[in-house]
């Protein structure tokens, strides 16, 4: 971790606020005391670094740090409001700080530094939130980011749903790296790193309220290690992007519009768990489009799309990376499948949300 | 209303509101077995059985018989197809090696 | 995933076009005209699109998409009800998915959901009876909606909501019956049809025998198909042999699943819980004589419509709506005037844009590729 902190003396840090009530209450949002212990015990006790620890209102970096790694700072935002709050695989915590560093990790930046703005319900418990600070801490040390900055509210019951947070990150992307989704080419070849549609239908069975039960977990996970990797095996990379809301029919469609290209996949090739194809197959739902949070599509020149497998391969990450098709000069601003059947067919954006079938 | 899938059942859930388990490729659902339930075929002899699932409800026991049937005379339909390909090529071939005549 | 996959192998695919190429070499009429088989139900609509079909057919055959989708011949009127219904204090009303994005005269249901009435979508009625289980205070309305397929599963909810005791549970009940349909189809002069694919999951419930009249009457083959793209494939070689060898059957490619009389609990419990309407109304088709059930008076405790005020209007499709059209086959989606225009996924005029089995949504989501014949080694 570089040096940004401000290296003249600081007085000695004032004493930490400690919390000791079960939930949560409007006063700790109103600014005093309370919402001093709130913050202190909850949150900066999780995150704990020496940025943070400053306690001031904000964090502060030496230019000439971030100057050193490379030519461009990068900078994403994401709100994350996911129901329900903790499920198999991840939590809203890992959520926040996975997707935002992915965000930055896509655009070839190295993420460094991230703020955590909670908005929390009222009568909200305080173990949940030591629980999601917990978490974010750890996928933060996972990440090799530090949760610099943060601001907390409390509303009333019903004025939003138990917890909201927004995570701002920063990175620095490397000079020569330059990818962009309009840099796709005929010949190229779409990769993934890995099985499709898992925290998508992780997220419909933990609802409860579809009453099925399957040994399927989100796919939540910190990429910047795994981005870099394939950076420096296949540095022509065109072009990345996390498979998020709306998956990878989504992505795949954004590129060919940006690139005015037309690419076009097998579905042979599209991997996916036989548990997410039976969620799938019962409610009606394509998995093309179903959310992923550790997943990448990746477009990459012919010629180093070997070692981008490779490199992907040899991930934790990316294990059963795979190639699921390719650019064309065809069709331009479509996304085409090839059906098992031998067929094709169109894969359109989404519109709106997908919804169980019936028929 | 069609959206229906073939799923095993695991488990009787409930014999008086006729609840069983069902499995569609790992994932599971308590599903009604009323309409596979008969005189001849008690709740407890559907674990075991393949049925279609439909809106939470087992509609139709999959006739294993008949599925292999179905599939055989899909091959069937493969094996001809195949041959008369082959017979094409055949022919295709005798024309242009040029031993014309009557093919 | 077993009796799935194996309906999805490319091989035997490229074996049936084989096939039902033969077929349409045996058939004169082809020389002068494609021939015209209708798929009734929007679940081969969805599978014939989703695998590319259409584009796999010699151009002698034209696949015609039928009405067989209930989501989309809801009439607007009948939506505003379940608007009415949701959003009367103190009930819960719940849903299958595709119905919440038809659009009513003012709003659809997705729409009142975020205006703040308490809608849910449910996979099962069973999860709606549950609904109502944990929340005694509340009335539950279930709309139920489809063909002969998800009458038993409503009907025998119905049945286990008596058995249980449990009163804030209601049916706003919307179920149509697809013999009248075809029927209406058949003696409709506009429509000139060579063949049938049969709606398998229907069929499952009803058996074979209630079709004969298409074949007795009105002389045309109609084959019962599964919806694994093998099974419409060999369903359409079916019709195409029948039509090749003079014949006019009612047979049975999903064999597997529908017996030939269908399902005797099934039936008995539709009969038990719901009669006939007298007249009921189609989006699109107007109204069809005996093609809707209500519930009987034993069971009228259940019955949304008299437990609670609806408005019951009947509205008329937007003018620009050509539904009805597109619904008897006599239209393709890409020849309706408002069609990717006025009407698209994201403003839908008419419900055959917003169910994603309606032919309109299918053919905006999936199609308009060019027709590219496909060879034997595809």
């Amino acid at each position: 971790m570089s040096e940004a902190l401000d290296k003249r003396t600081s007085p000695a840090p004032r004493p930490r606020g400690k919390l000791n009530v079960p939930k949560v209450t409007l006063a700790h949002g109103g600014g005093g005391k309370a919402m001093r212990d709130l913050v202190d015990d909850v949150f900066v006790r999780a995150f704990d670094n020496p940025l943070l620890a400053t306690l001031e209102d904000q964090a502060r970096f030496r230019l000439a740090d971030l100057s050193a790694q490379g030519d461009r700072l990068a900078m994403t935002t994401d709100s994350y409001v996911v129901d329900p709050l903790f499920f198999p695989g991840g939590d809203i915590g890992k959520l926040a700080v996975c997707g935002t560093v992915n965000d930055l990790a896509v655009g070839g930046a190295v993420p460094l530094y991230l703020s955590c703005s909670v908005i929390i319900e009222e009568g909200i418990e305080v173990e949940t939130l030591r629980r999601i600070a917990r978490s974010m801490a750890e996928a933060a040390a996972e990440a090799n980011v530090m949760i610099v900055t943060g601001d907390t509210k409390v509303v009333h019951h019903g004025q939003c749903d138990k917890i909201f947070i927004n995570t701002s990150g920063v990175g620095v992307i490397r000079e020569g790296i330059d990818l962009g989704a309009g840099n796709a080419r005929p010949g190229d070849i779409v990769l993934v790193n890995g099985v499709l549609g898992d925290h998508g239908a992780t997220i419909l069975k933990s609802r409860g309220d579809l009453a099925l039960d399957a040994a399927i977990e989100s796919d939540c996970a910190p990429l910047g290690d795994l981005i870099s990797t394939l950076l420096a095996a296949a540095p022509g990379t065109r072009f990345i992007r996390d498979a998020t809301r709306g998956g990878v029919a989504s992505v795949l469609n954004e590129i060919a519009i940006a690139s005015d290209a037309g690419i076009e996949i097998d579905e042979t090739a599209t991997p996916i768990r036989e548990e997410v194809k039976g969620v799938c197959e019962i409610l009606g739902l394509d998995p093309m489009y179903l959310a992923n949070e550790g997943k990448i599509v990746c477009i990459v020149p012919e010629d180093q799309s070997a070692n981008a497998l490779a490199a992907l391969r040899a991930h934790p990450y990316g294990r059963e990376a795979c190639a699921i098709g390719r650019v064309t000069g065809q069709r331009r601003g479509r996304v085409v499948m090839n059906t098992v059947l031998g067929g094709k067919r169109i894969v359109d954006m989404l519109v709106g949300e997908q919804l169980p079938r019936i028929c | 209303m069609c959206l229906g899938i073939p799923g095993q059942i695991v488990e009787i859930r409930d014999t008086v509101r006729q609840l069983g388990l069902v499995d569609v490729a790992g994932v599971r659902r308590e599903v009604n077995l009323a309409c596979v339930v008969g005189d001849d075929h008690r709740i407890a002899d559907c674990i075991g059985d393949w049925v279609l699932v439909h809106v939470g409800f087992a509609m139709s026991r999959i006739d294993e018989e008949e599925a292999r049937a179905t599939l055989k005379i899909l091959e069937d339909i493969g094996e001809v197809q195949e041959s008369l390909a082959a017979m094409r090529a055949g022919d295709e071939a005798m024309q242009t090696n040029g031993t014309g005549g009557a093919s | 995933m077993k009796y799935v996959d194996e309906f999805r192998d490319p091989a035997k695919a490229r074996a049936l076009i084989g096939e039902i190429n033969v077929q349409v070499a045996r058939i004169e009429t082809c020389k002068s005209r494609p021939l015209a088989i209708m798929e009734v139900c929007g679940g081969h609509t969805h599978a014939i699109f989703k695998y590319g079909i259409e584009q796999m057919l010699p151009d002698a055959v034209e696949l015609v998409h039928g009405p067989g989708c209930p989501v989309c011949v809801l009439p607007m009127g009948r939506v505003d009800d379940c608007v009415a219904l949701a959003e009367t204090p103190g009930v819960i009303f719940t849903t299958f998915g595709d119905a919440m994005r038809v659009p009513g005269s003012k709003k659809s249901l997705m729409q009142a959901k975020a205006d703040g009435a308490d809608i849910r979508m449910v996979y099962s009625p069973l999860d709606a009876l549950a609904i109502a289980r944990s929340n005694p205070d509340k009335e539950v309305i279930f709309f139920g909606l489809g063909f002969e397929t998800t009458m038993p599963s409503t009907a025998l909810t119905i049945l286990q909501a008596e058995a249980e005791g449990i009163r804030n549970f209601s049916l706003f009940c919307n179920h149509i019956t697809i013999i009248p349909t075809m029927e209406a189809i058949c003696s409709s002069p506009d429509l000139k049809l060579d063949g049938f694919l049969g709606p398998g999951h229907v069929s499952m419930v009803i058996g074979e025998a209630p079709y004969r009249f298409i074949a007795e009457r009105y002389k045309r083959p109609l084959v019962i198909s599964g919806f694994e793209p093998l099974d419409v494939l060999h369903s359409i070689a079916m019709v195409l042999k029948q039509i090749a060898e003079g014949r006019a059957e009612i047979e049975n490619q999903y064999s597997r699943i529908v017996p030939k009389n269908g399902n005797e609990q099934a039936q008995a419990a539709i009969s038990r819980v719901f009669e006939l309407r007298e007249f009921f109304e189609w989006r699109g088709l107007g109204s069809i004589d005996h093609s809707g059930v209500r519930i009987r008076d034993a069971y009228a405790h259940y019955d949304a419509e008299r437990k609670f005020a609806v408005p019951a209007l009947k509205i008329a499709d937007p003018a620009a709506c050509q539904c009805g059209d597109v619904l008897k086959g006599l239209l393709k989606p890409q020849d309706c005037k408002v069609f990717g225009r006025a009407c698209t996924p994201e403003t839908p005029l008419g419900a055959l844009m917003v169910s994603s089995e309606g032919a309109c949504a299918a053919y905006y989501q999936y199609g308009d590729l060019d027709r590219e014949p496909v060879g034997e080694d595809a």
